[in-house]
């Protein structure tokens, strides 16, 4: 009962701080921010680490970015290419991830991308939790 | 340019998903290590049960 008030309490106070929303965002556009601004700072590099050496690794070989949906299935791929927040705008920028997939391994790398950009959102999501008292620590 | 193989690509993906997974699905670092470690195991376990099986069923 107490440990159930102090929960309710602490997610009182945090969410009375600045906006609600800024690890989330911060989370999804660079992966680890969202953790960073909490001061979980093994967490964020850990979490940051992960994501952008799948994003890197798959780019490393060959995979495709996407650059828009004409059907169901690409359509996906964006929405997971999107997750990676600013190294998907990056990567386009630099027009990386554009050559058509000529081998096996890029089609992974293709995946590894999409598969970084839906794990970031889950980790931009886990800080949005912490934030908002949601997770406990 | 990097070529993995089937089975480096699958322990690449297994180590990275399961360190988000465990980070994220626990609260405390003891419970995180187990549950990475948990992910990680079924990742490749599985990929490798999975493996056997189609390798019969081809038969």
């Amino acid at each position: 009962m107490g440990s159930a008030e102090n929960k309710a309490a602490s997610a009182a106070n945090k969410t009375d701080n600045g906006f609600v929303y800024l690890p989330l965002i911060a989370g999804w556009l660079v992966p680890g921010a969202g953790h960073f601004l909490l001061r979980k700072w093994g967490r964020g590099a850990l979490l940051a680490f992960s994501i952008i050496a799948l994003y890197a690794l798959g780019l490393a070989m060959d995979g495709k970015l996407y650059t828009g949906a004409q059907d169901i299935l690409e359509l996906l791929g964006l929405v997971g290419d999107l997750g990676n927040g600013l190294m998907y705008f990056v990567g386009r920028m630099m027009s990386l991830g554009s050559d058509p997939i000529q081998f096996t391994t890029a089609e992974y790398g293709t995946k590894f991308i999409e598969f970084a950009g839906l794990l970031n959102v889950i980790a931009a999501i886990d800080a949005h939790n912490l934030r908002t008292g949601r997770k406990a620590s | 340019m990097i070529r993995p193989s089937h089975f480096t690509a699958l322990l690449l993906v297994a180590v990275f998903a399961s360190t988000v997974f465990g980070i994220t699905m626990r609260d405390t670092p003891k419970k995180m290590v187990r549950y990475g470690l948990y992910c990680f195991t079924l990742f490749v376990g599985s990929a490798i049960v999975l493996s056997w099986v189609m390798y019969f069923i081809a038969r």
